[in-house]
């Protein structure tokens, strides 16, 4: 009995921790996007590799979703006859719900993942700590750009997943089984307000902030995570803890936000 | 003695640490020592005796559980995180693995102190590193990356980059760890060199004993918690702590 109360508080005291490491990490995150001299280059570089490298997979994520719906919508609606509501339904459902979702979770995969492993590997072969010996805050040279990276690519990749996404939506709904063109814009343009692409634009930015933080994070303490094991072995099992953190994490703030924000 | 006049780094009772509970591990106990000024301090043990632990306390990487660490004047287990990066400037590292940045070049990594802590035009940083790329023999191999070097020379690229900002005292973790005899002569001779050139205060952790012996000024002996400070190796066998006398004993054959 003694011992399960040893490790329950053990382990209580190891979440408790582990949560205050974090916040201090996202604090020094964002103040390190403020610090000077500015990494204008390296954020392009980041830019380069979380964005414009991410287009791909979020331009047929964005189309496969947009056709699915397309269908499925066509399919649903035609048992009522309401075939013209499907630009309304196609463009609501991806600005509010699946761009944000879908490309967070994308970006995770392809960029988060990548992120914490480059973090992990720097921090196990000292290159961090060689930073710090050289009085060169890590935050600023190597973590802040990330995050502000991630920040300004993830609501432009939700941008681009929307447009390719309704285009998807068009091409199944249209071209395939006939509904009227011009009810599927005009059904779209009747329905879309400003709050809801504030909505989707919203999400985006706080799953950004999400993503990064825990990917980085998680890869800038590879060595104080339990039960992570040591060297190469541990940046993957944390890599992969990452990136399922990331996606929880942006699957229950998208029903936070929906709830409070809708 | 008058220590704070002659020693540049200075641990008084220094204790640290590791593990929880039953399975706590005690590197350190009250650890008192001085590392002369401009002088070679060679830190030797075994190894898990905490030598690197010795490197990551006097950078501040490491908070002690109890006890003082002057630098200078200043105890830095006291210094706000801006203080210790004051503080830092004034050392250079080698790392055991070098620790260069994978994803820059040699250049690079030797003109990055230069660039993000000197006011430096470019044209002068271009200078300063081909100069240091020269004296260290590394010419032609500027655009490489670290993956391309071998292990020699990728302790000769950690060294520049360790001495671009001419600081006061220089770090050496293992600094022959991993290289083939020949290779460790020629650190052991680059270090040399340097060190005459520069003046710079010396700390190297090793445990390529008695080798490394040849360098020092001062020799501090770590084992199972206990740590003795000599002057001359042969002075090791007349240690009044049992564990130093062991170690010896193992090692040297004294």
């Amino acid at each position: 009995m003694c011992n399960f109360f040893g490790s329950l508080g053990n382990r209580c005291i190891y979440v408790l921790c582990d949560l205050g490491r974090m916040g201090i990490f996202l604090f020094y995150s964002l103040t390190g996007i403020f610090k000077r001299p500015f990494r204008g280059q390296e954020l392009l570089k980041q830019l380069r590799f979380i964005g414009a490298g991410s287009l791909t997979v979020i331009f047929f994520t964005a189309l496969s979703s947009g056709m699915v719906l397309g269908l499925q919508g066509y399919y649903s609606l035609s048992k009522f006859g309401a075939e013209g509501m499907l630009g309304s339904a196609v463009s609501l459902t991806l600005i509010m719900e699946l761009g944000p979702v879908l490309t967070a979770l994308m970006v995770t995969g392809r960029a988060g993942s990548a992120m914490c492993a480059e973090l992990g590997i720097m921090r196990i072969s000292e290159q961090v700590d060689a930073l710090e010996c050289m009085a060169i805050d890590p935050f600023r040279f190597l973590i802040s750009p990330k995050v502000l990276a991630t920040i300004i690519a993830l609501p432009l990749l939700t941008a681009i997943f929307d447009v390719v996404g309704i285009w998807g939506g068009y091409l199944a709904g249209v071209k395939l089984m006939g509904v009227n063109g011009g009810a599927y814009f005009s059904g779209m343009v009747r329905s879309v307000t400003d709050h809801d692409i504030n909505l989707g634009m919203t999400k985006s930015f706080v799953f950004a902030l999400l993503v990064a933080w825990v990917c980085c994070g998680r890869g800038y303490f590879v060595q104080q995570i339990r039960g992570a094991g040591f060297g190469a072995e541990s940046v993957s099992k944390v890599t992969t803890q990452a990136v399922v953190i990331s996606s929880i994490s942006v699957l229950i703030f998208d029903y936070l936000l929906t709830a409070v924000l809708l | 003695m008058d220590t704070q006049s002659e020693t540049v780094i200075e641990f008084s009772q220094v204790v640290k640490t590791f593990g929880q509970w039953e399975k706590q591990h005690t590197v350190l106990d009250h650890a008192t020592f001085g590392i002369p000024t401009g002088k070679t301090t060679v830190i030797a043990g075994g190894s898990g005796q905490g030598k690197s632990v010795i490197l990551k306390l006097i950078l501040g990487l490491l908070q002690p559980d109890s006890g003082s660490i002057h630098v200078g004047n200043k105890d830095i287990t006291q210094l706000s995180y801006q203080e210790l990066q004051q503080v830092r400037m004034s050392f250079g590292v080698l790392f055991q693995g070098a620790a260069l940045f994978d994803s820059l070049t040699v250049f690079e990594n030797i003109a990055l102190p230069l660039k993000e802590r000197t006011k430096l035009s470019t044209v002068q940083i271009k200078e300063k590193v081909l100069a240091t790329l020269d004296q260290l023999e590394l010419n032609g191999h500027e655009d490489k990356f670290p993956a391309q070097l071998s292990g020699g020379m990728k302790k000769r690229v950690g060294l520049a980059r360790a001495l671009q900002l001419d600081p006061d005292i220089v770090l050496f973790d293992e600094p022959t760890t991993g290289l083939d005899p020949v290779m460790t002569q020629e650190i052991y001779e680059l270090f040399s060199s340097t060190h005459k050139r520069l003046g710079y205060t010396a700390v190297i952790v090793s445990h390529d004993i008695p080798k490394v012996f040849d360098l020092a000024d001062q020799i501090i002996l770590l084992n199972k918690g206990e740590i003795d400070i000599f002057q001359d190796p042969g002075d090791i066998v007349h240690s009044q702590k049992n564990a130093i006398r062991e170690f010896a004993q193992k090692t040297l054959g004294l």
